[in-house]
Formats: structure tokens, sequence, C-alpha cells
């Protein structure tokens, strides 16, 4: 550029404007590069605590170590409930470029109904914070995992993770006595300890399963980790490892509990049998049953309402929960009372005219015989099932004393140590009337009582422990469906258990013993025809409960409402009378008058317990059992 | 005054050194117009840039190998530019200038649309650049080059006339949006009139008049500029998201402490933290690894390569010389200074690399550019004052 020629360029002084400028920029460089080293300063010397801090918590991750869940044994060591590996389908959001089109595509890949898009947007919207896995789906199929594998690339911020899952190999046969794990639900969420159950999943619903949460749980380990700001997890810094849940054997047989739920072959019913010297439970079966194993992964909807809508009912466990009138079985525990109580002795007799009549009162209560049984003593009454004998024993007795010592026997009650979900059932008083209805308490309704009618209701589960009391000569040792807990046994000895029953003449017990026997050998027994060829000596009792009416919610065809109006069939009994080693419940709903449908079922389940090998087939009881219903309806 | 004392002093000192003379030999050095000082610290810079590149980029070889190839192109630019005369410069001055608005106001009609704002132009398939960043030259060139004719300290129709200069490309380049980079090219040019003597009163003024824009200045920004600047006043305010930057390179470069975590060690950057860590924010990987060791160091080195700059500017023999040689230094302290100051948190977050450290080819060529520059403005010299 030419210079301008107005202007008068004096080099001396624009040299010094420059020089002195330059000196002011030294000073403003010096000054600006002191503020930069003062901020420095105090970030790296000051605040360097503060710093250090949030670096390492940026850092530094703790990761709960969810221990694995204790196994489920039986009594001989077969496996109940095992923990499978499975793979599981997350997604971590903050990783996925289009959440919808990542969605879709799965949907596609994995062959999913297209609904299953909703589901999979509300569950990848649950988290707790960023970068935490949202599970998808459970229980991946080895396809599945090799479609994802292949399109793994296209799939960024989706993982296929390994995970524990509990499986119970014998769902159905098992479902309600070990019960069964699921997700914790929020509910839980709040009452669970969150160290112990930071990492878990999965808690004990229902069963063993819930009665043993914290012993099969185990104690949380945690791991420090290395993590990048994606969340990454680049390396382990230390760890405390978890402590497993105890393995857990069971009471429970595993070939008996099978043999109890193919016997009852679909039918509504319930079989229990305790081992009366120590309370073991050895079978506990409620059908129909139910895959439990559905539960684990969460069950979808269509199956739970199929279940719940199911008209037999396959998920109300029956064994414990099931209230029915026990019929005829209780007129062994009768007698006792009798005898406790002084009412009878075992040599008094009866004269049966058919039916018993209260004082000053005409109503007729009937035996099932119209003619009666004639002279009837204790043994004989059982053997025949004689009403008669026992309406008038219980109004010898009066409610007060029944209800005593039936409560004595575990009646009203949860019986049992450690059954999950036990219900009580119902053993009449005047009080419970009173309390109930406001009404006294008719001596009608004793009689009624007194032969196991009326609102008298067991459960399997309580005429089982009952019978074990009876044949352990009414020494009480609590059921119970643990055997060890780890190493640790259960004691035979628990707290709160019933006290014993005591007679005043120990040969008494044996009279009794005599009359159950007669129910199956006798000549005159109710179950005569289950009794032949028995290779030991058994005591039985026969029960028919009516079914009085039907739940005002339940719709039937015509066909179904006859089926279900019929009676249950149930059967109480132990063997062999020397030395017991086995007491049994059976309950089969709607089986038909008679004894005889319960009664082949607790014979079958006596002969595999007690002879192992050589005890009939399933098959054969069946036919046998084929033979006398058909008998018993041509009669 | 005490000024007047320090200008005094100034004046005993020889307006050039005393050995230029006629029968002084030439160094090697001067024959190839390089001053040995000013590169000697700039490759020790840059050695130093790709050590700390290295760790921030995730130790990944290819981006140092690349930042090198950059440094290695750069530098062959400064040597080449260093060898024009700053006549040259002074002719060209006009013509870099018109054709950087030009291709400013090209970007503003057909310019590439990248991180919400239009600041690149492209020939498709030949080269893809920031007219914006030539402007950082060009601006404060054209203005020495104006204030090389006036008589100095320059009058206000002058300051007039350089206000226009200036003002034209910095708003058009603030309206991209990149107030980051107009105000940098502002400044330089800025720091020209200041170099060339803007009276006092007159910088008071501006400076009141500055303050009072500022409301106008706010309601005319992007919301994103108004985010970065209530982040800087309270990072934590939005701790996940406007404010993740500061807070992750303030803890990075506070949890660095006395001697650092050691070179790879830095968690806050080796664990991806940090954001923008090999780019705006390399500063704070330094600061974690080195500690504050290490950032008394590198600032060391930039003061002295600054002082070297300034020093070479004084000794310079003409006004344009002087005033484009120490533009070009104060402004690549500024570079240094908002940087810092950005990431340190003291200034709100635009986007100033650190000069020679932070990954990238655009602004590594427009400074060795520049100091290619300054070299020649200090080697070529008249053997007698005009």
């Amino acid at each position: 550029m030419p210079q301008r020629r107005d202007t008068l360029k004096i080099p001396e002084q624009e040299l010094r404007i420059f020089r002195v400028r330059a000196l002011l920029a030294v000073l403003v460089v010096v000054v600006l590069t002191s503020l930069l080293v003062s901020r420095l300063g105090y970030l790296q010397i000051v605040q360097h605590d503060l710093y250090s801090t949030r670096s390492e918590k940026n850092r530094v991750r703790v990761e709960p170590l969810p221990p694995n869940r204790g196994l489920i044994y039986d009594r001989n060591g077969v496996l109940l409930a095992e923990n499978r590996p499975t793979y599981n389908l997350t997604l971590v959001r903050e990783r996925v470029d289009d959440l919808d089109e990542t969605l879709s595509l799965l949907v596609d890949l994995l062959e999913l109904p297209e609904e299953e898009i909703e589901a999979f947007q509300v569950r990848s919207r649950q988290r707790q914070r960023p970068f935490q896995p949202a599970l998808l789906m459970s229980d991946l199929s080895e396809e599945q995992i090799a479609r994802l594998a292949v399109n793994r690339h296209r799939l960024p911020g989706v993982e296929v993770e390994a995970q524990l899952l509990r499986y119970y190999p014998d769902a159905d046969v098992m479902a309600h006595a070990l019960g069964y794990v699921g997700r914790i639900n929020a509910e839980e969420l709040q009452e669970l300890d969150p160290g112990r159950y930071a990492g878990t999943h999965f808690i004990g619903k229902t069963g063993v399963e819930r009665f043993y949460e914290t012993e099969l749980h185990g104690e949380a380990g945690l791991r420090k980790v290395e993590a990048n700001a994606r969340g990454r997890v680049l390396r382990e810094l230390g760890r405390t490892d978890p402590v497993p849940g105890a393995n857990l054997t069971l009471t429970l047989d595993r070939s008996l509990q099978m043999l109890a739920y193919e016997l009852l072959d679909g039918r509504r019913g319930s079989i229990v049998a305790i081992v009366p010297s120590t309370g073991e439970i050895l079978a506990m079966v409620s059908t129909p049953g139910f895959d439990s194993n559905q539960f684990v992964t969460g069950i979808d909807v269509a199956s739970y309402r199929a279940l719940q809508e199911d008209i037999d009912l396959p998920l109300f466990n029956r064994a414990i929960r099931g209230h029915y009138p026990p019929g005829s079985t209780i007129k062994p525990f009768l007698a006792l009372a009798g005898l406790v109580e002084g009412v009878i002795t075992p040599d008094s007799t009866i004269n049966d005219p058919g039916f018993y009549q209260l004082p000053n009162d005409s109503r007729r209560y009937r035996n099932w015989l119209r003619w009666g049984h004639g002279r009837v003593d204790m043994e004989r009454s059982i053997a025949v099932s004689n009403n008669t004998y026992y309406y008038s024993l219980a109004h010898d007795l009066g409610i007060d004393k029944l209800h005593e010592q039936m409560t004595n026997f575990g009646f009203g009650q949860r019986v049992a140590h450690d059954v999950q979900g036990e219900s009580t059932g119902l053993m009449p008083s005047r009080d419970w009337k009173r309390a109930r209805f406001n009404q006294p308490w008719y001596p009608g309704e004793t009689l009624s009582v007194g032969i196991g009618q009326g609102y008298w209701q067991v459960t399997p589960l309580q005429l089982a422990s009952a019978t074990a009391a009876l044949a352990n000569r009414g020494h009480w040792v609590k059921p119970r469906l643990a055997l060890r807990i780890g190493e640790q046994p259960v004691p035979e000895e628990l707290p709160d258990t019933l006290p014993d029953i005591e007679l005043a003449n120990d040969n008494w017990w044996d009279r009794v013993y005599s009359g159950m026997e007669k129910v199956l050998s006798g000549s005159e027994g109710t179950a005569r025809r289950t009794g032949v060829g028995l290779e030991y000596r058994m005591g039985g009792k026969s029960g028919t409960a009516q079914v009085f009416s039907l739940g005002q919610d339940q719709r039937y065809n015509a066909e179904e409402l006859e089926e279900r109006l019929r009676d249950h069939a149930l059967f109480m009994a132990f063997a062999p009378i020397d030395d017991p080693q086995i007491a049994v419940s059976v309950i089969v709903e709607n089986a038909g008058g008679g004894s005889t449908h319960a009664a082949h079922l607790a014979r079958a389940m006596t002969d595999a317990w007690l002879l192992e090998d050589d005890a009939p087939e399933v098959e054969e009881v069946k036919e046998v059992l084929e033979e006398d219903t058909a008998n018993v309806e041509g009669n | 005054m005490p000024w007047q004392l320090i200008t005094r002093s100034l004046r005993r000192y020889p307006t050039r050194p005393p050995d230029s003379g006629i029968a002084r030999r030439k160094s090697v050095w001067e024959r190839i117009h390089l001053d040995p000082w000013l590169l000697g610290m700039l490759l020790v810079l840059m050695s130093a840039g790709l050590l700390v590149l290295y760790s921030a980029s995730g130790q990944r070889l290819d981006t140092v190998i690349a930042q090198a190839i950059r440094f290695g192109v750069a530098l062959a630019g400064m040597v080449i530019i260093a060898q024009f005369s700053p006549s040259t410069f002074l002719r060209w001055a006009p013509l870099a200038y018109g054709v950087g608005l030009a291709m400013l106001i090209a970007v503003e009609i057909a310019g590439d649309i990248g991180m919400g704002a239009k600041r690149w132009l492209e020939i498709p398939g030949v080269i893809r650049f920031q007219p914006s960043e030539m402007m950082k030259l060009a601006v404060p060139l054209m203005v020495a080059a104006y204030l090389n004719r006036c008589q100095l300290p320059p009058r206000l129709r002058d300051i007039v006339v350089c206000a226009v200069i200036i003002g034209v490309p910095v708003v058009l380049t603030a309206i991209q949006p990149d107030l980051g980079t107009s105000l940098l090219v502002a400044s330089a040019a800025v720091i020209v009139v200041l170099l060339a003597g803007l009276s006092w009163k007159l910088i008071g003024l501006v400076a009141a008049l500055g303050a009072a824009g500022l409301p106008v200045l706010w309601m005319n920004m992007h919301n994103y500029q108004r985010q970065r600047v209530l982040t800087f006043l309270d990072p934590d305010s939005d701790p996940l998201g406007s404010g993740w930057n500061i807070i992750q390179s303030t803890t990075a470069i506070g949890s660095g402490g006395l001697w650092g975590k050691g070179w790879l060690e830095g968690t806050q950057s080796q664990l991806e933290f940090l954001p923008e860590r090999h780019t705006d924010f390399i500063i704070a990987v330094l600061g974690e690894e080195f500690g504050l060791v290490g950032m008394m160091v590198l600032l060391t080195l930039y003061v002295m390569i600054v002082g070297r700059g300034l020093w070479l500017a004084a000794s310079s023999q003409d006004t344009f010389g002087r005033l484009f040689a120490g533009s070009i230094i104060l402004t690549f302290f500024i570079y240094v200074f908002v940087n810092v100051g950005m990431v340190s948190g003291i200034l709100p977050v635009v986007g100033v690399p650190l000069p020679l450290v932070s990954y990238g080819g655009t602004s590594s060529v427009t400074l060795l550019a520049g100091f290619g520059i300054l070299m020649s403005i200090h080697a070529h010299r008249r053997l007698l004052p005009r």
C-alpha cells in the first residue's frame, strides 16, 4: 500500500508507542497467566480432595453380587429345585440409537407377536439409573440366542446375559408342596433389606420356597468395579464374595409324592403322608397341579387367567387350604375322646335300632344302615362306621369336651412346623357359633359334629397329622417338611407342639387300633375290599363328606353339576399297626359314596412305603379301583 | 507519570540491534528466515502436545500420527511463508481480506451446516474449510496494512475505517453463528489498533459502550449460546446436560493435584468422563495426568513463546511488521488464556482449541502460518532503516 500523502509518519514516535503498548501487553499477559495459575492452584491444591472424591465416584461403581439360591432335595437326595443357567435379553437405552426401530427389529428376529413391542417398550423404560440394563425377555431359546448373535452389529445396546433361573424338574407334582419363586414385586421390595436383595431378582412366593426364603437366599456379596462413562466395566477393584443360600433337604419322598400324584389321576383331591414317629411329611399332594416353572419367568396373562378360571382350581392347595367335612374318618378320634373323658370304655356297648333320638325330641338321627347294627361296642362302631354309637357318644361328651379333645388332635388350628399358608380348618364350639352367628349351640348340632358333619371342617394335612398322633399312641411330633437346612437337622422337638394325649389304660390304644384294623380286615369292615391281601397290619377309617351346596358364583353344565354334587371320599390310615411307619390321609372330591375310592389310594400309599419294590404298580391299583367302583355303583 | 519513565528508559535502547551492520555476515537461521528460539519452543510444545494427545485420544496411535502429519504440513507451510518478505503480505492484504470476505458471504449463502451452524465452505472432493479461520489472519493483516499508511497514534477517522474493516467480517462470522471465532477475529484485529496507539480515552469509552451493549448481545444470542453462559455461571444447575463438560473438566483438573495421576493414568480422561478430551478440553487431560506441575510447565512454555514473539515483534523495523507480528503473538496468547480459562471454569465454554496441543488441522495451520509471518517479519531486515 502506498503511503498516504496527508500523513506524516514519525517512525520514532510509532516505535515508542508500540513499545509502551507491548510492555503493557506483557503486563496483561503476566496478570492473565497469574489468574490462570491461581485458578489451577485452587482446583488442584485447595480443592484437590473434593475433586479426587468426585473423580473416584465417577470411576468406581459398587455392584451387588447376588448369592446363588440354595437347592432343594427330597429325603433321598433327589433334586427337586435347581438353578439352571438361562439367557436373558437386556437393553441399555443409553446405547440404543433408535429405540423403536431396535424393538421392532428384536420382535422380528425373535419371531414374537406384534403385541410384544408394547410390552418391550414398557420394560425398556423400567430402570434404576443410567446405563443400567433393562430386562426385556427371560429364557431365550438357543435359536433365539443364535439369531441375536448373528445380528449383533445391528443391535447396539442389546445384550444377552446369562442368569441362573429356578427350575423345578417335577413342577406339576411338587408345585403345591415346594411353592415357587417369582420376580420381586413392588410391594415385596418395600419390605426387603435393600442390601441383601440388591442383586436378587427372585423371591420365594409360596410353599417351602417362601417359608425358607431367608435360608435359601444366602448373603449378597459385592464388588467394586471401575467403569467408564458409558457404564462399561473395565476391571474389578475388589470384591466380597456372596454366601450361597443353604441347600434344603426335605422330608418329602419324591417317588411317594409322584405315586400320590398319579393315584389321584387328575381328579380334584389331596393325599398327605406322614411318618408318625418323626412328623416327617413324606408326601403332600394337591391335584390338579400346575407348572410352577411358568411362574418363575413370569406367567403370561392368558395362561394365568386360564389357571385362575379353571373350574378345578389348580392353583388351590387342597392339602393345606382345602376345607372338608371329615365325615366318619374322625370316629376313632371321637372314640379316643370318649375314653379320655370316661364317657365310654372299650367294652361298653349301645343298642343301635338304626337311629338315635335326643331326650324329649322326636327327631330321629339316622344310622347309614337303616335297620341298625344292633349291639355295637367301640371296636365294632369303628369297623362298621356306626353312626348311632357316635351320636350317643357326642351327646354324652357335649360340645365343650368334644371341642377340647378334638383340639388336642390338632383340629381347628395350624399343626405343621414349616408349611407356608396352612389353614386352620374349623373346629366348631359354643364360643365360635356365638361369635359367628350370634346363636346358641343346639344339642342336635353336637350330634352332627359327632359324625364329622355340620360345621366341622378339616384339611387333609390336619387329618394326616391327627392320624399320625393317633398311630404314635398320642405322642405329638410336629409335622415338618424340612429334614435338614444345609447340614443342620431340624430338631425333633419343636416349640408349640401339642400336648400328648394320654389314656387311663395304655391297652386302649390297641383296642382302637383293632377297630381300625377291622375296617380293612374285618368281615364287616367298610373297606374290607381294600384290605384284601394285606401283607402287614393296617388300620384305617373311611369317610364320606356330603357336598351341601355349591358356591353361587360357580357355573356348571348339567353333567358337571351332577358330578360335583357327589360326595367326597375320604380315608385315613396308618401302618403297620405294631410299628407305625406311615400315616396317610386321602381326599378325593366328588368320588362318590362309600370309602372305596379313597381307601384304595391309601392302601397303595402304605404298600409303596412299606413294601417298596413289591408294591403293586399304579396301573394295577387303578384297575382294582375301576372294578370296585363299578361294583359299588352296581349295588 | 510512570509511563513516561518507562518510555524514557526505552528510548535509551537503539531502535535496532547494534549488530545489524553491513559488515555482519548473516547466520544460517537468518538466511532461511527462521528464528531458532521460537522454532525450538514451538517444536517442544508440539511434541508435548502429541504426548498428551496420545493419552487424550484413548491411546490411539493413528490419531497421534494424523496430528503429527498435520503438524508437518503446517510446519512446511510456516517455513514457506517465512520466505516471503513482509512487504508481500502488505501488498496482498487487501486481496486476502477481500477474498476472505467474499467467502464468508458465500458461506452465508451456500455453506455447509455442521453442528447447527454454517461454518464450512466446500469445493466437493477438493477442500473443505472454514473461511472464518482464514479471517483470523486476514483481518488483523488488513488493519495493520491500513494503519501502516496512517499517522500514529490513529486519528478518529482512521479508527472508524478500522472499525468497519473489523466489523463486517466479525458480524458475518457471528451470524453463522460462531461467536467464539468472531470474538477471536475481532480481538486479533483490535489488538492491532491497540498496539498502534489507540487513545486511552477511546479505550475507556469503548469499554463502557461494550458493557452497556452486553444486554443487547444477550438478546441476540442463540439459545445454546445463552445456555453456555448460564452453565458457566452455575454448572451444577444442569449437571448431566450442559453443565456436564465443565463439571467433568474441573473434576479432572482438580483430581490431578500437584503431581497428577501419571501419564495414561487419568481416570476422568481414560474412562471417557471428560468430553471433547482430545480437542477443546485436552488441557484437562494434562491437568489430571501431570498435575499442577505439568500445567505450570506448559503455561511457562506458552508464556516464553509469547515473550519471544513479542520480542521479535518489538525488534521489527517498520510499523506494519510490529503491529501485525504483535497481533499474531498476542492472539496466540488469547487462545491459550480463553481455552485454559474455559476448561478450568473461569470463562464460559466457547469453542477455542488449545494452540498446537488440541487435535485438529485447521487451527494448527493457521497458527503456524501466523508464526511463519512472524518469523518473516523478524528475519527480513533491511540493512538500513528507511
